[in-house]
């Protein structure tokens, strides 16, 4: 990387964590929340995707989805495997928050990569993405417990990773302001993982 | 004459020791006659007077940095039971035994718990941690700061680069060149000065740079561990702002600088 870029990629890391990965798993999430209406609810949903031009799709894919995750997740590791963890030390709410947000970034990067390979590499080599194949995958239930785990760990990166993007954009200041967002992503954890868990359950 | 008292108390203390930079550690045992008032230094200080360890054997004395003695200079900072602090205001009777101490390892050991905070005087000049008056003929008086002002950067101003917030980051090591939480809240203490505004874009570039600003992962031990109650994550995500429009200006901006 070019010489005082370090600035860039880091602001650039945080954006793209949010716009688009994580507006992308909020939708990810809600459109498998059909799942809990049925197979034939998810079916539907899943297949207005169908109704795109495939090469459009295609272009929507690596520009919103695989080139800004693959960054982020890359750039990522980089950023995790510099930390030095202290937890035993420092066993403060925060510092527990930061050894978490980069656990579950690592596992993260393992399970969007077999996920991605279970499901949308499989439906390019001419697999069907339907309630059926899901179904499939989780009637394992070590498989169950995976995604379960890559699930909550997805939720939590994004909802601990939006309260350090507003500190790092220099949006939330005071330790008055920081907290109360603390609590709102905390909720919005919550939320969002019963949304996800709700929905990986449907298919078992 | 009198004598100190002799409480029969024995302090246990168990010290890192490392007779060379980068050389081989072991931690070695000592036996302290307790006296009232002690604090970590003293105890140090009796066992230069008597440097046998817990088991007889005559060993090395070991070596510290100290000053001020007082929790104003920094530095004597050292691990005292696991958590970096001043081992001058560290007192024998508030801390559990055996007392463990161990060197500020995020900075490199000269020997024993006296390590190198060059890095953090280096980050100082880096980020022009001052403010720029001198020239070629007399400038004149700069504009006055508003008392209340004043008040609150004092408080930034108490910042005696002591290292224990290098010490509790997790993002400053020898593995990542983080410029780290200390230097980055003295910017935000420049920029704030009416005079060391003037200068303020170029403080912002430094930080904006490699191992700077945005290497922080707001574990925010710093704030946790800060002997001054130095409020570090409020300068940072201060900084942050700042740097968000700095951002902003360098790039649409037109031939701005300062404002």
């Amino acid at each position: 990387m070019s010489k005082n870029r370090e600035f860039l990629w880091r602001r650039l890391h945080s954006l793209l964590g949010v716009i688009p990965v994580g507006l992308f798993l909020v939708f990810h999430l809600s459109l498998n929340f059909t799942a809990t209406g049925g197979s034939e609810a998810y079916n539907d949903a899943t297949g207005m995707m169908e109704l795109i031009p495939h090469w459009l799709l295609l272009v929507v894919e690596w520009v919103v989805i695989y080139i800004p995750l693959m960054f982020h997740a890359f750039y990522g590791v980089y950023i995790a495997f510099t930390a030095t963890h202290n937890t035993k030390r420092f066993g403060t709410f925060r510092n527990w928050m930061f050894r978490i947000q980069r656990m579950t970034g690592i596992f993260l990067v393992v399970f969007v990569a077999w996920h991605i390979w279970q499901t949308r590499i499989q439906k390019a080599l001419g697999d069907e993405v339907n309630f059926d194949m899901m179904a499939d995958i989780v009637a394992n239930p070590a498989m169950l417990a995976f995604y379960i785990v890559g699930i909550l760990s997805a939720t939590f990166h994004l909802s601990n990773g939006l309260w350090s993007f507003l500190v790092s954009w220099g949006i939330t200041q005071s330790p008055k302001s920081q907290k109360i967002v603390t609590y709102i992503s905390m909720a919005f954890f919550v939320v969002i993982s019963v949304v996800g868990v709700m929905a990986i359950l449907a298919f078992v | 004459m009198a004598v100190e008292a002799n409480t029969g108390r024995i302090i246990d203390v168990e010290i890192l020791r490392q007779d060379t930079e980068n050389g081989p550690t072991r931690w070695e045992k000592f036996k302290v006659p307790y006296r009232h008032g002690m604090n970590v230094i003293s105890l140090l200080m009796e066992i230069q007077r008597n440097p046998v360890t817990a088991d007889g054997k005559k060993t090395a004395p070991i070596t510290w940095d100290m000053n001020c003695l007082e929790e104003v200079c920094g530095a004597c900072s050292m691990i005292i039971n696991g958590r970096p602090r001043q081992s001058c205001s560290s007192l024998v009777d508030k801390l559990e035994t055996p007392i463990r101490l161990e060197p500020m390892s995020t900075f490199p050991v000269i020997r024993d718990l006296q390590v190198d905070r060059s890095r953090m005087f280096d980050a100082l000049k880096k980020v022009k941690a001052w403010v720029p008056i001198d020239g070629t003929y007399n400038l004149g008086e700069g504009p006055r700061m508003p008392e209340r002002k004043r008040q609150w950067a004092y408080e930034l101003a108490k910042c005696m680069t002591c290292g224990v917030c290098m010490e509790a980051c997790p993002n400053v090591s020898e593995k990542a060149d983080f410029i780290g939480p200390a230097p980055l809240s003295q910017v935000r203490l420049f920029n704030t000065h009416p005079t060391g505004a003037m200068n303020k874009d170029e403080r912002l570039a430094e930080i904006m740079g490699d191992g700077g600003l945005a290497n922080c992962g707001n574990s925010q031990n710093c704030v946790a561990a800060c002997p001054k109650g130095i409020p570090l994550t409020t300068s940072i995500a201060s900084l942050n702002r700042a740097a968000t429009v700095q951002m902003f200006k360098n790039f649409f901006g037109s031939d701005h600088m300062v404002d």
